[in-house]
Formats: C-alpha cells, structure tokens, sequence
C-alpha cells in the first residue's frame, strides 16, 4: 500500500509542478499583452486629447465665421436676430383633405362641328 | 506518585532511634519542591525557545524582505488597472456647454549636450537656419564653452523636429513635454490668462499659470486626482465670441482706446460673457507685453473688466435713488431740487452741458434725465454715513470676488474723508472708482430684485443665494427708472425692440495724472438689465474714450457710444441666449403687411 502512495505522490508532484511552469508563463504572456494594451491605451488616450484639441481649433468662432461668410451664396447663413423668433400661432394649419373620389364615371363626348350663323 | 511527607514506617523507625522525626518531613518536603522546580525551570526555558525562534523568524523575515527590495531592480506594478489618470496632466477647461477652451498636446523641447555633439559649430548654424529667432552665433559659444547641458527651445512643432532630426547630430536631444493649448486664439483670453512652464526637466516640465483663471484656480488645475475632470466655465463661447466681435466692431468705429463688456446671469451671478479690449493671444502671451513706458493700463493684458478701476459715472445715480426709496426718502414721483447749479461750499455742480432741470424733477426723470444736482441733494438726504454703508453692502468697498487673479488687484479707489462733497459726488459716481465687475455686480441685485449675488466664473449647479440689499419693491421702481432711461431719457440708442432694455449711462471725466480731469477724455458706461419685465441679464459696456463722429461735432457721451455697442451686443445675444422677444416680428415685406 505504502509503494503505490509514495508514487502517486510523486506523480501528483510531477503533475502540479508542471501545472505551475504553465501557469508561470500564461501570466507572463497576460502581463506582457496588458502592458501592451497599456501603452496602446496611452497612445490612444494621447491622440484623442489631439483630436479634441483640433477639432476645438477647427471649430472656433473666427474660423466658422469666415467659412459661413466665404461660403455665404451655398449657405445663405447669417447672424440669429430676434425676428427669427416665431409664434406657434404662425404656423399654417395642414390643409384639409379632401374626400377620396368614389363611383367615378367616365364621361366622353365629340366636338361637333359648328353650326353655321353661330 | 505523590510521596507522603511523613511515612509512617520511617516514623516509628525514627522514634525507636530517639531521632527528630520532624527532619523527615523537611527533607521529603525538599526534595518534593526540587521536582516542582525542575519542571518549572523545563518549561520555561521552553517557552525562552519558542520566543526567540519567533523573533528570529520574524526578523529574518523583515531582514530577508529588505534584503530582497534593496537588491532588485525597481518594477512598477504591472497588474494593477489603468485609468485616465495614465496620463497626469492639468486638467482641461471647458465652457459651459463642454466646448473647449485650454487643454494640453504633447510636444517636445530641444536640448544639446555639447559633449556628444559631431559637430557643434555645424550644429549652431543649421539650428540657426531653422528657428530665425534663435542667435546661431551665441548658440556656437554656448555648444562650444565647455559646458554639459544647453536647453535650445522650450516646444517645437512637428516639422522643426524632423528638421532637427535631419541635422543628425547624436547631441540634440528632445524631452517631452505637455504643452498647454488654448485653441480659440484670443477668444476669452482675459478670463484664460495664460500658462508657462515651472520647474524644468528633461523628461517633463510642470505647467503653471501665469494670469486668470489659470493661475487663480492652478491647485484645482494640477491636483492629479482631478486631472481628469475638466473645469467648467460659466462663459458662453457662442456668447463670448458674439460679445467680442460686436465690441471690437465698436471699438474700432469709435476710435476707443479700449472697452471691456460683461454678460451676467443676474438671478445665478454666472458672467456668460466678459471680454476687455485690446486683447492678446493666451498661447503667446509674451509677445502681446508691450514696451515700459506705456502705462500699464493700456497693455492687452490688462483686464479692464476686472483689473481697470474707472470713475464709472452716472451709472452710480441708480444706487443713490435706490437707497432714497429704501429709506423711505422718495417715492418715483417725488419731486426734488433739481436748480442747476448747485454750490456746496466752494464746490459748484453742474449738469451736463450746463443745462438746467430745474426747478424741481420727479424722482424718475432723474434718472431718466441724469440730473447730477437732484441726485446731489438726495444724497444729501441720505447722508454720507447711510450712503458709505448701502455702497458697502453692495461690495464696492472690495475687490470683485470673482475667479480671477487679477482681480485681487482691482481694490476700489475710495475716498478717504466720506465729507458732504464726497456724498455728493459719489452719489452722481464721480471721485469713486470701481471695476466694470462690482458695477455688474450691483446692477444684478437691482436687476433680480434686490439680492446681492456673488460673481463667478465657474458653472453654478442649483439654485444660488444672496443677501438682500433692498426690498423687492424698491428694485422693481428701480429697474422701471432704468427703463424710463432707454424709452425717453439719455439711453434712447439703447432700445432693442422686443428685448426691453433699461440701463442706466455714465460719462466720467478722465482724471489726470497731475490732478484735474480731461475735458476730451471719457470713461463711457452703459450698465444695463434685460428684459425690464422679468429682468434676467445684465450688461455692462465700458469704453475708454470713445468718440462718436459721424455727425459734424465729435461727440464723447456714453449715450452716443457705450449704448448703441451695447444695443448691438442684445440684439444679436438675446436670441442666441433663447430669450423670445415680446413684440411680434415686424413683417417681412409690403405685401404682407396690406395683406394683414
């Protein structure tokens, strides 16, 4: 009884320790590709705060101002002034509609010559 | 087995011997406490054993820990989650609806080390070809006199540093390095201030601020934990953008020499809108300093909104009137002596144009009409002790408390002696000045009905409270006065249709610096509150000596140049701020007009 023990013992030593050799390398991979991702999410975070910042300057007052004034014939874009403000009063009612047209009848005729004198 | 301490058997033994048979049980007694002892001795030094092996262990433990820290390299914790942190920087500054105004961008600055350079003379004149403003010649020296470290720029753009790269010597060497950008120019570069660099390493500089909110608000702006966490401005970028183009539109047809305008919330105390001209550009703020001899006021880093303290004139005559009907003084329809000119003394004080009101004006046309002498006698009323306080409560004994660094230099200009010329004056804002912003300040307590609210930059959540200067009646007259000034009296260039402007002007000599005023220098205000009805903003132009002269006599009054910019400014801000204006839209042509 003791012999057969002491080998699966053994076994289960040989067995655990390779299970830790795995283990030690999957985490060293993982670590790897999350320092990877890091830097990853480092060069993104970087490139975002440049793209706020330029679409910041592409989108101050002046710049849109004179791009509205160049551009003024495509656009017709002008400053918002108070008599832009309208009623809801101003707003036409939609028009009625009229019934559908039931029981049609084709009519048809000839034009005739006319009468002499007329 | 427990041995008895007397035997009998040795007992008896010992009494047949006619021995003392007391020494048999001292010496079972003894030999019974040597066993005790024995044992007690065992186990303690058991105990000593087990106590020592722990501290050794538990030193060892410490020692061996030490040991291992002090012999490996330095790691930095590679498990733990990243958050926006990675990247600690000044944290962004935003508008109120989250458009940017200042933020950061990565570049890099230029330094050499001598010592590893091919070719440093070579170096210095290619350096020289591509940055002009550098001095290739002292550069040589510098590359050339021994020593182990010269910075060369403080931030490059992408095409100089590839034009560096292309010099190829091994050294110039480049630091990164956060760079604070302001992307909108100059557009609210007075409330931004500007930023520049502190300490300096090779590896990262930390950013401070020089001037404005920047610097007023530098720890928020640095604190890592917030980093992350834009600063939100009470400033409209729409609004802001709206008011500077408008008053730069101003400045320049009235030859100014500067103006400043604020836009306030009167209900929150939130500025949407401050701008003061000339202006400067926030991302090169050394160039806009201009040479020592011109007075500091005229500089575009002055602030005129804040830092400027002006006589603000007329505008004062509000406040005066306000405290009367406070006190019970006046009513609007008061009448009281308006004879022009009223001598104090040696004192004589004239109206405008050496008109006269008089004999008597109601309380209204006072206002309307801007009449110094009426506003001197009821300041007299008042008292001057009266006055001081009221003038107190309303903050113009401080500097403005709003969030710029500037502003701490803005204390008010106070008379010393408060005598009766002094209340007299004050009461019509001559010989006391203030900045533009304590005037706003006091403009939007009579605005909201009389409760004082302190200023600020910074987005307000939530409903803000204040302290109640004067009754809500008193203001309402107030504001009906102010609107009578538009409608009738002095402002009438002022009347935006649909909006209801009520404001009150203010014309101030210029005083010199010898004593005595200008007679052709003004200081023009026009302080005014929309709409009359339910008045929720408050606008207060400044112009430094504007002069109107489309009509043949150059005119200098704050009616003929603050208020028609100011008109200007609420027309083309009020729609932008959603404010529906009350009367109907006039028609839009002919036809629809007969057709109506």
């Amino acid at each position: 009884m003791r012999p057969v023990l002491y080998v699966l013992s053994f076994l289960a030593v040989i067995a655990l320790g390779f299970w830790a050799y795995r283990e030690n390398y999957a985490t060293q991979a993982a670590l790897k590709e999350v320092e990877g991702l890091q830097r990853q999410i480092v060069d993104l975070r970087e490139a975002l705060s440049v793209q706020r910042a330029e679409w910041a300057y592409l989108n101050r007052p002046d710049r849109l101002r004179d791009l509205t004034t160049a551009n003024f014939d495509r656009l017709g874009l002008l400053p918002m002034e108070p008599s832009q403000f309208g009623a809801a009063a101003q707003v036409a009612y939609p028009k009625a509609r009229l019934p559908e047209i039931s029981n049609s009848t084709d009519i048809q005729g000839t034009l005739a010559a006319p009468e002499e004198g007329l | 087995m427990r041995t008895p301490l007397r035997p009998l058997a040795r007992i008896l033994q010992a009494r047949q011997e006619g021995l003392n048979p007391d020494m048999i049980e001292r010496e079972n007694l003894k030999l019974r406490h040597d066993v005790q002892r024995e044992k007690a001795r065992g186990r303690a030094q058991y105990r000593l054993v087990i106590l020592c092996a722990s501290f050794v262990m538990v030193f060892g433990a410490i020692g061996a820990r030490m040991g291992l820290m002090a012999a490996t390299e330095p790691v930095e914790p590679r498990t733990s989650a990243p958050g926006a942190e990675i990247i600690a920087q000044r944290a962004d500054i935003t508008d109120r609806n989250g458009r940017i105004l200042a933020t950061n961008m990565l570049t890099y600055a230029l330094y050499a080390q001598p010592k590893l350079m091919v070719d440093p003379k070579g170096s210095a004149r290619k350096l020289g070809e591509i940055f002009p403003e550098l001095d290739a010649a002292a550069l040589e020296r510098r590359f050339t006199d021994g020593r182990s470290f010269v910075w060369v720029r403080k931030v490059l753009s992408p095409e100089q540093m590839q034009q560096v790269y292309d010099i190829g010597d091994p050294g110039l060497l480049f630091g990164p390095r956060e760079m604070r950008l302001y992307p909108n120019g100059t557009l609210a570069a007075h409330v931004l201030g500007g930023a520049s660099f502190g300490a300096e390493g090779v590896q990262s500089a930390e950013v401070i601020g020089t001037a404005g909110i920047e610097k007023a608000l530098d720890a928020r702006l640095r604190d890592p934990a917030q980093g992350n966490k834009p600063v939100t401005l009470s400033i409209d970028l729409t609004l802001q953008s709206t008011v500077e183009e408008v008053l730069a539109a101003g400045v320049g047809m009235l030859n100014a020499r500067g103006a400043a305008a604020i836009l306030m919330n009167a209900r929150t105390g939130e500025v949407l809108a401050l701008a003061s001209l000339p202006t400067f550009d926030p991302n090169d703020r050394s160039s806009a300093r201009t040479d020592k001899t011109a007075e500091p006021g005229d500089s575009p880093l002055f602030n005129r909104a804040v830092q400027g303290v002006y006589e603000l004139g007329s505008t004062f005559k509000i406040f005066t009137v306000a405290q009367a009907m406070e006190l019970g003084l006046v009513t609007p329809e008061t009448m009281v002596d308006a004879n022009a000119p009223l001598k104090w003394g040696r004192f004589k004080i004239n109206e405008f144009d050496n008109k006269n009101y008089g004999p008597l004006l109601s309380v209204s046309d006072v206002i309307a009409k801007s009449s110094n002498v009426a506003t001197a006698n009821i300041a007299l009323m008042i008292g001057g002790l009266r006055q001081q306080a009221f003038l107190k409560s309303l903050g113009f004994f401080e500097k403005t408390p709003v969030e710029l660094v500037e502003a701490s230099g803005s204390r008010p200009i106070i008379p010393q002696k408060w005598s009766d010329i002094v209340t007299i004056t004050v009461g019509y804002g001559q010989g006391f000045a203030s900045s533009p912003m304590n005037l706003a300040t006091g403009y939007a307590a009579v605005a909201n009905g009389g409760v004082l609210i302190k200023p600020t930059l910074l987005k307000r959540e939530g409903p803000t409270t204040g302290v109640r200067v004067m009754s809500e009646k008193t203001a309402r007259d107030s504001v009906k006065m102010l609107r009578r000034v538009v409608t009738e009296g002095t402002a009438s260039l002022g009347d935006v249709p649909g909006y209801e402007v009520a404001g009150k002007t203010g014309t101030a000599e210029k005083p010199k610096k010898t004593g005595g005023y200008y007679k052709d220098r003004n200081i023009n205000t026009f302080g005014a509150v929309f709409p009359a009805s339910n008045p929720q903003y408050v606008l207060v132009v400044m112009m430094d000596e504007a002069v109107d002269t489309t009509l043949s006599e150059a005119r200098r009054t704050a009616g003929w140049t603050a208020v028609p910019v100011a008109a200007e400014i609420i027309r083309r801000v009020a729609p932008l701020m959603g404010l529906r204006p009350t009367l109907e839209p006039p028609a839009t042509d002919a036809l629809t007009a007969a057709s109506n």
